[in-house]
């Protein structure tokens, strides 16, 4: 299941990814806008309660050692997320903000 | 669910109707995960509270009185932390079903205090759709204004109150400030708490996730919600607790520390009490009359249940690490360094927050599984949390590596051969756990590796109210077990001890019949050094471990007619062999009722208590053979 952003959605905060694609591929400090979640429904609703909706920004934060899992910051909180969850996570590929 | 619009309107009609009066008699405390409810509802109830599970569900959940003003008093109950209403996990299950009136045996709650985060309301107030949906009066809670203001977010609270149709109140529950607001509510009456049409109350369709984050969005706007700055002091203190080198070292530290301070720190302490127990036993022994209660008395109950009391301290130093570890946020933190750990063994880092707390009892940890979203990774768990080293096992270890093991220094000041055994014995506990692990995901439980998500929640100051209460949870636990369960079987032994009588005397222990039934199981335990005594000691603790310590001290108490000197009786009594064999088989074995109970409970069925009791049992039995044959060839 997939959920698609929704254009309307206003974004506050600059955005200052231009490549990563998704969430896995951001680097420290890096953001971009959420597009859509590619995982299945249970867990994309768990993600989305979270603060993964499609439309918000997501920072990349601080991990545990090795790099896995990752710490994100989303919507007001901090979630960590193992690598191949946050590969899951598209980003929007041109990341100008809505 | 179902578009809303009308449920204003369709909320006043629908309220319960009044019982003998109007005024509420059970409120129900609902809010997301760390919104503070705890705080709120220890603050509410203080020590008169009580833990419950609902019946038929796996979910606990604290029931507590709260005092109003003129003697009248009202429960609350505090429900399990949720995002939604949608059930979809058993937390969620149970608190719609609680709300909705349809959890037997639990009266449908009168009104609701909805807590939320004031310094998160954006992604909070979306709990306040389905929960204002349900048409009860209900305060809506801002929790944690002083972080809130400290770090420059605003959010007007009449404003918000109009948007939702409901009363709105800012407060900070741990600092106490504000909470005279819910006193107030709670005080109240059910019409006059009623909803008041609200200016605009439109709610979203409940199960479209971003429809309502977009609606609580909207309402925060309208209320003038300005978020907050993220906390400056989680970002300084996250930079250090998981900076890539120092991170895993305080990891190290801080659990070397706990073991460190309850092995060393609670000494003094315990010494203490055991010679106020002695002293105890001799002022009795000198002031009574001879007689058979004397002997029941001081051989029996004191003996029994001093033996036991005794680890008192031990426990709640455990506890009070264990709360602040948890209250100040580390533990999330914690879990984030330990799940690649975790994962090469099936697990995963929302295990180790369960283990962790086994190391105090396996029973709360059995319970504290059910964070975990995926069924066999929560099964996994629950059959390696008994091999964690829980504080009953502390107390067998502790007895047995005094009286056997020299405190010869072996690493300087810093590590002696007694405290290297104690640690010996928790990695033991710790392997068996792992290797388990390792054994179940790959065989009867294998799972794809699971979605690993966890929120860092922003470090706070642990309340001296929320350990306290802890603490005092705990020691009632405790004493109430010493009280009841060791007290019967200290009583029931030093009969059995006691008969059959031979022309009104009593018979040698040897020939009672608690020394007949350890006769009788002896040539099957001889073989791991175990003498009849210990046999009696290994069937009463089936009960719980630490009972082997009060029926030895029952026994031995006997045998020397006064309380104490357990350790030298133990010496005299024991070969060394035995001794290492004896801790061996306490490492691994399930001794304890309550954890077979919680696990029939949790699991839903005799499968699993009897697979993993077979199997602690097995391999309890086959490594304390194989230690005490391995001493025996090494000493012969």
């Amino acid at each position: 299941m997939s959920f698609k952003s929704s254009p309307t959605r206003a974004v506050e905060g600059r955005v200052h990814s231009a490549k990563a694609r998704t969430l896995l591929e951001l680097k420290r400090g890096e953001n971009g806008i959420l597009d859509k979640l590619d995982l299945p429904d249970d867990v994309s609703r768990r993600l989305m309660e979270l603060g993964f909706l499609p439309g918000h920004v997501v920072t990349r934060g601080l991990s545990a050692p090795g790099g896995d899992p990752r710490v994100f910051r989303v919507d007001g909180s901090e979630v960590a997320l193992r690598r191949e969850t946050a590969a899951r996570l598209y980003l929007r590929v041109d990341s100008t903000p809505a | 669910m179902s578009d809303c619009h009308n449920c204003p309107a369709a909320a006043v009609s629908t309220l319960p109707p009044p019982g003998k009066s109007d005024r509420f008699h059970v409120v129900a405390i609902v809010g997301p995960p760390n919104s503070g409810k705890s705080t709120l509802f220890n603050r509410l109830t203080g020590m008169r509270q009580k833990v419950a599970n609902f019946p038929g569900v796996t979910v606990e959940h604290h029931l507590g009185k709260v005092r109003l003003s003129g003697d009248r008093e009202i429960s609350l109950i505090d429900l399990p932390g949720v995002y939604s209403l949608l059930p979809r996990s058993e937390d969620e299950q149970v608190t719609h079903d609680v709300l909705k009136g349809e959890m037997a045996g639990v009266p449908r709650p009168e009104a609701i205090l909805l807590i939320l985060d004031s310094t998160n309301l954006g992604r909070h107030l979306v709990l306040a759709a389905p929960i204002l949906s349900l048409g009860l009066p209900t305060l809506v809670i801002l929790n944690m204004a002083d972080d809130l203001k400290s770090r420059g977010g605003e959010v007007d609270p009449a404003a918000l109150s109009a948007q939702l149709g409901a009363p709105v109140a800012l407060m900070s529950a741990a600092k106490d400030d504000n909470v005279d607001r819910v006193l107030q509510f709670l005080d109240g009456t059910a019409t006059a708490m009623a909803q008041k049409k609200p200016a605009l109350f439109e709610l979203p369709v409940l199960n479209d996730i971003p429809k309502c984050r977009q609606w609580a969005a909207k309402v925060g706007g309208k209320a003038d919600y300005q978020a907050p700055e993220p906390s400056l002091w989680t970002r300084r203190l996250d930079a250090t607790f998981l900076h890539p080198f120092i991170g895993p070292l305080i990891f190290t530290l801080v659990i070397v520390g706990v073991f460190q301070t309850i092995f060393s720190g609670a000494k003094p302490l315990m010494d203490g009490l055991q010679n106020g127990i002695g002293s105890a036993g001799a002022w009795l022994g000198a002031s009574m009359p001879d007689s058979i209660f004397k002997s029941l008395l001081i051989e029996g109950v004191l003996s029994g249940v001093g033996s036991v009391v005794v680890f008192l301290p031990q426990i709640l130093l455990l506890f009070l690490f264990i709360g602040i570890v948890e209250d100040s946020g580390y533990l999330a933190r914690a879990a984030l360094i330990a799940d690649r750990t975790m994962a090469r063994f099936g697990l995963q880092g929302k295990s180790f927050i369960p283990l962790l707390s086994a190391y105090a009892c396996a029973v709360p940890a059995i319970m504290a599984t059910r964070t975990i979203e995926n069924k066999r990774d929560r099964i996994a768990t629950i059959l390696i949390a008994p091999f964690m080293t829980c504080s009953a096992r502390l107390q067998v270890y502790t007895l047995i590596v005094a009286a056997f093991i020299p405190d010869t220094p072996i690493l300087g000041p810093f590590l002696r051969l007694q405290a290297a055994s104690m640690l010996a014995l928790y990695l033991l506990g710790f392997l068996a756990a792992i290797v388990t692990a390792k054994l179940l995901k790959s065989t009867i439980l294998k799972s794809t590796r699971t979605p690993f998500m966890l929120e860092m929640p922003p470090y706070r100051w642990p309340t001296l109210r929320s350990i306290g209460l802890r603490l005092f949870d705990r020691s009632k636990a405790f004493l109430t077990r010493a009280g009841t369960v060791i007290l019967v079987v200290s009583i029931v032994l030093w009969i059995l001890a006691h008969v059959p009588t031979h022309n009104g005397q009593a018979p040698r222990i040897a020939e009672s019949l608690a020394g007949t039934v350890g006769r009788t199981i002896e040539p099957i335990i001889e073989p791991l050094g175990f003498n009849w005594k210990i046999g009696i000691g290994l069937i009463t603790s089936l009960a719980a471990r630490e009972v082997i310590v009060g029926t030895l001290g029952t026994i031995y108490g006997i045998e020397s007619g006064q309380p104490g000197g357990l350790s030298q009786a133990l010496q005299k009594d024991l070969t060394t062999g035995g001794a290492i064999a004896l801790l061996i088989f306490f490492a691994f074995a399930m001794q304890c009722a309550s954890t077979v109970a919680v696990v029939r409970r949790e699991t839903g069925g005799w499968k699993w208590p009897a697979i993993q009791f077979v199997y602690m049992t097995g391999l309890a039995y086959g490594c304390a053979f194989a230690a005490n044959s391995i001493y025996k060839l090494f000493a012969a």
